[in-house]
């Protein structure tokens, strides 16, 4: 059984996976052969154009994980790439320090880079969107405020000579293939953290960030190393442009240069590796055949961001996403498979019981949640129900942390849990789904369901930039227990669909097959039949029932009745945060002031 | 020395505290901070130097005139950066939107004014004095206009609207409320005060491009520090802001009180997300 299913997931995900991978590299593979063979076609001046486009694209390849990837409106990078340049050409030239190699002080700038990467980013932990942009604008005004006033290493406003690269990559195409096999690389590197869980992450941190954080993805940790590594891509690119402007000074740092490499992530659209490769191409060749507009680039730029964001948002990405236009099947039907949840879920141990006691909870004078006491045990499916208002919600938050109870305790196994950090409950095999679901729109759907395995990779950041064998066994772990956990809500059908073009009620066994995904001890189901048809209420029903006898515990917050008196074992009646009842099903159906309060006759 | 560092600072900080108030108004009416804020502070002083001292108009038409521009480009704003986004908000791209439009506005300034700083004619023609009109401007400007929104949101009806709006924009509609004109109103509001900004501070920061990010960073900081949608507490951290540049200035230098003006900012910020006089974070789930 365990193996057939495996089988059933490999097989479709490579299905879905290899055809679609080599269309997928085909572009990146003819900018390559075009890239090698340039030389041969354009001369002069062009060159230049062709290395500043690979220059530029080194450190948007960087910036695009922060900005496309992350959502982090981080505007002001150009003050990366002003370090980079400084510290090479000083390093070079020795006028602080003795003189170092070029190699050397290119690698320096990274590390230079990264730090301050780390440095200008952080903020974006705390700040919200507005705040840190303005940050980073900010820093980006003082640094070059700085190499203006700090004479005596960087030369003031008179500039500093950039380094030059010894032979073969002294001549003009020497450094041209430079630049052009770094570019590569980042090319290479950044689209394997985009198809890998981190870069999942960092789409769902963009789009859902709460699902994230419910999935165990921490934040600080995976931006820090976004940060890091972004910051060190565009140290170096700050190298190469020294060396390619062969002179800088302030003035070559200007904040319109921040803003194209910007507006070069959006035009290529937010997610994409390609469509921002070939913005960054489109900015830096089109102010050459414009020559008589050059002073109204930076002008023209800005029109071009404003039109890009009320017009196409999704940019260059998806206009060249064809593969999402084809209609999908009408009357299409959610039909699970309970069967294979043995399989996915695996045999896992008694988890035992979830147990609040005497939990207390308010929202300024509101008392939301008051002396609240509950088990949900292993196997076994515990319905939560109530009037609106009455601390259904609440308490399935409280129990994910995102409120810590101002009294009382939640144990797992008898052990208190921490009330913080919630992306911690991942980590105990505590899953959840939410009331409205939320979902990446732009990733696949079983991108999306991927997300909900991210705590179980293995392999590092760096083991997934450079694409190392336990990334490429993470990876094709994780696909195939999405395309499992898919098959069993019934949704494998729609892999490789776009999640916003799903229904609402395909979003939520979406949503589920998502939160299957960590094996949990513990599901959390938050108005799971909300938006559904009737057939598909019993079909949900069905599944759930399932899901518990597998041995996981389930607590479901509803409003239909018939559904919560099918499938629980146990259930709680809420009313203005108290307990009004709670027992079987049958008890519950019999008492007279649930009735009255709620059920109604 | 001490009197010289002080009057600059609190003539500085009333121009960042109106600067703040601009971000504030178009806040309170739409939840959207804008990047246009600092460049409609430039837009008063460009426009006052263009009236009054190239087309040698009288200094009262020259003002009327430079608020009308503002309050033009507060509309515009409103239109062309806000409206669009606003059903999205969640998305942020306001931030973009606006950021757009404002380097449209710096960029044209740039190419058809100029890219020097041009003189800001004297309004008054007296005698240079210990307490001039480069120090008192300024401070008159900001008094005028807190006291006057204070007057307008408590005293008028279109006051408690625009209230109203700032408070629940939905409920605001439901009462009948013409959501978008109080909206648009507002943007023109902010606008000439962002102008008016510009205007009075004229002869200290002059009519120069570059005042644009100038004044949206160090306008948009009293709005962090104060809280967002708190004008009192714009004012207040407006005028610490300035006597802290200042100082700094005098004690390390003008590169470096930046720096310092930066570091507190964030330093500031990274301790109390919500401000100084904020409250906090509404719920996410």
């Amino acid at each position: 059984m365990d193996m057939q299913a495996t089988q059933l997931g490999r097989g479709r995900a490579d299905a879905t996976g290899s055809s679609s991978m080599f269309s997928a590299a085909l572009p990146f593979l003819a900018l390559l052969v075009a890239g090698l063979a340039f030389p041969l076609f354009g001369g002069g001046y062009w060159g230049v154009i062709a290395t500043r486009a690979c220059v530029y694209w080194v450190l948007v390849s960087g910036l695009n994980l922060v900005v496309g990837f992350g959502g982090q409106i981080a505007i002001g990078w150009v003050a990366l790439l002003t370090l980079g340049a400084y510290t090479t050409s000083v390093l070079v030239a020795g006028n602080a320090t003795p003189e170092v190699p070029p190699y050397l002080a290119l690698a320096i700038a990274a590390v230079v880079g990264a730090v301050f990467g780390l440095i200008v980013g952080l903020p974006a932990l705390r700040l919200r969107t507005f705040y840190f942009a303005i940050t980073t604008l900010g820093f980006a005004t003082i640094v070059t405020q700085v190499a203006l006033a700090w004479q005596s290493v960087t030369g003031g406003g008179v500039g500093v000579a950039g380094p030059v690269f010894p032979a073969p990559f002294d001549s003009q195409w020497g450094f041209y293939y430079f630049c052009f096999a770094l570019a590569a690389i980042c090319t290479w590197m950044t689209a394997n953290i985009a198809a890998s869980r981190f870069g999942r992450a960092l789409t769902a941190i963009r789009d859902a960030e709460v699902a994230a954080e419910a999935c165990g993805i921490a934040k600080p940790s995976l931006l820090g190393m976004v940060f890091l590594f972004s910051g060190a891509v565009a140290g170096v690119a700050g190298g190469l442009f020294a060396s390619l402007q062969s002179y800088i000074t302030p003035d070559a740092f200007t904040i319109d240069l921040s803003i194209l490499f910007f507006i070069a992530i959006l035009i290529g659209g937010r997610g994409s590796i390609l469509g921002p490769l070939l913005g960054t191409i489109l900015l830096t060749v089109l102010p050459e055949f414009a020559a008589p507009l050059v002073a109204w680039s930076t002008f023209l730029y800005a029109v071009l961001l404003l039109v890009i964001v009320l017009a196409i948002p999704g940019g260059i990405a998806e206009i060249l996403d064809f593969k999402n236009r084809r209609p999908l099947e009408s009357g299409r039907a959610i039909v699970p498979r309970p069967d294979l949840l043995g399989p996915l879920l695996g045999t896992a141990p008694d988890a035992g019981a979830l147990t609040l006691e005497q939990v207390a909870l308010s929202f300024g004078g509101v008392q939301a949640i008051d002396g609240l006491d509950l088990e949900i045990r292993a196997g076994q499916v515990h319905g939560l129900i109530g009037p609106n208002g009455s601390g259904k919600t609440t308490t399935l938050n409280v129990i994910s942390g995102y409120y810590a109870p101002k009294r009382g305790a939640i144990r797992l196994n008898g052990a208190a849990m921490h009330e913080h950090a919630r992306h911690r409950r991942a980590e105990m095999r505590i899953a959840r789904t939410f009331q409205t679901p939320r979902i990446v729109g732009s990733a696949s759907v079983l991108e999306n369901v991927m997300i909900g395995g991210t705590i179980d990779g293995k392999g590092t950041f760096v083991e997934s930039l450079l694409s190392l064998p336990r990334h490429r066994r993470d990876e094709a772990r994780l696909r195939d227990t999405a395309m499992l956990a898919l098959a069993a809500v019934g949704l494998e059908r729609l892999a490789a669909v776009r999640a916003d073009r799903l229904q609402h009620s395909e979003l939520r066994f979406t949503e589920i097959a998502r939160a299957l995904m960590l094996r949990p001890a513990f599901l959390l189901l938050d108005e799971p039949a909300a938006g559904l048809s009737a057939e598909e209420i019993e079909r949900l029903g069905e599944l759930i029932a399932a899901i518990a006898r597998a041995g996981t515990g389930v607590l479901v917050v509803e409003h239909h009745p018939d559904l919560i008196f099918d499938i629980c074992h146990h259930v709680t009646v809420l009313n203005l945060g108290k307990i009004l009842a709670a027992g079987t099903p049958a008890e519950i159906r019999a008492h007279r002031e649930v009735v009255n309060a709620y059920l109604g006759a | 020395m001490v009197q010289s560092i002080v009057l600059t600072g609190l003539a500085i900080g009333c121009i960042y505290a109106l600067i703040a108030i601009t971000y504030n108004v178009m806040f309170s009416a739409s939840r959207v901070f804008s990047f246009t804020a600092g460049t409609l502070g430039m837009i008063g002083g460009v426009l006052g130097s263009l009236f009054i001292a190239r087309m040698g108009m009288p200094v009262a038409a020259g003002l009327l005139l430079a608020l009308a521009g503002g309050a033009l480009l507060g509309i515009v704003t409103e239109i062309v950066a806000v409206r669009p986004v606003l059903k999205s908000l969640d998305q942020h791209l306001y931030v973009l939107s606006t950021l757009a439009l404002a380097l449209m506005v710096q960029q044209f300034t740039a190419i058809e004014w100029g890219t020097d700083a041009q003189p800001f004619p004297r309004l008054f023609d007296v005698a240079r004095g210990g307490f001039d009109q480069l120090f008192w401007l300024p401070m008159l400007a900001c008094a005028v206009v807190t006291i006057g929104l204070e007057l307008l949101y408590r005293h008028t009806l279109v006051g408690h609207a625009f209230l109203a709006i700032a408070e629940d924009s939905f409920a605001a509609r439901a009462l009948g409320l013409p959501e978008r004109t109080l909206r648009m109103a507002s943007f023109a509001l902010a606008g000439a005060i962002g102008a008016l900004a510009g205007f009075a501070g004229g002869e200290m920061l002059l009519a120069f491009f570059a005042n644009a990010p100038m004044l949206t960073f160090y306008g948009f900081v009293p709005v962090a520090l104060g809280g967002m949608g708190n004008n009192r507490g714009a004012v207040v951290a407006g005028l610490l802001l300035g006597l802290f540049q200042q100082t700094a200035n005098f004690l390390v230098g003008g590169i470096f009180a930046s720096v310092a003006v930066f570091t507190v900012f964030i330093i500031v910020l990274l301790a109390r997300p919500e401000g100084l006089a904020g409250a906090s974070l509404p719920r996410r789930v």
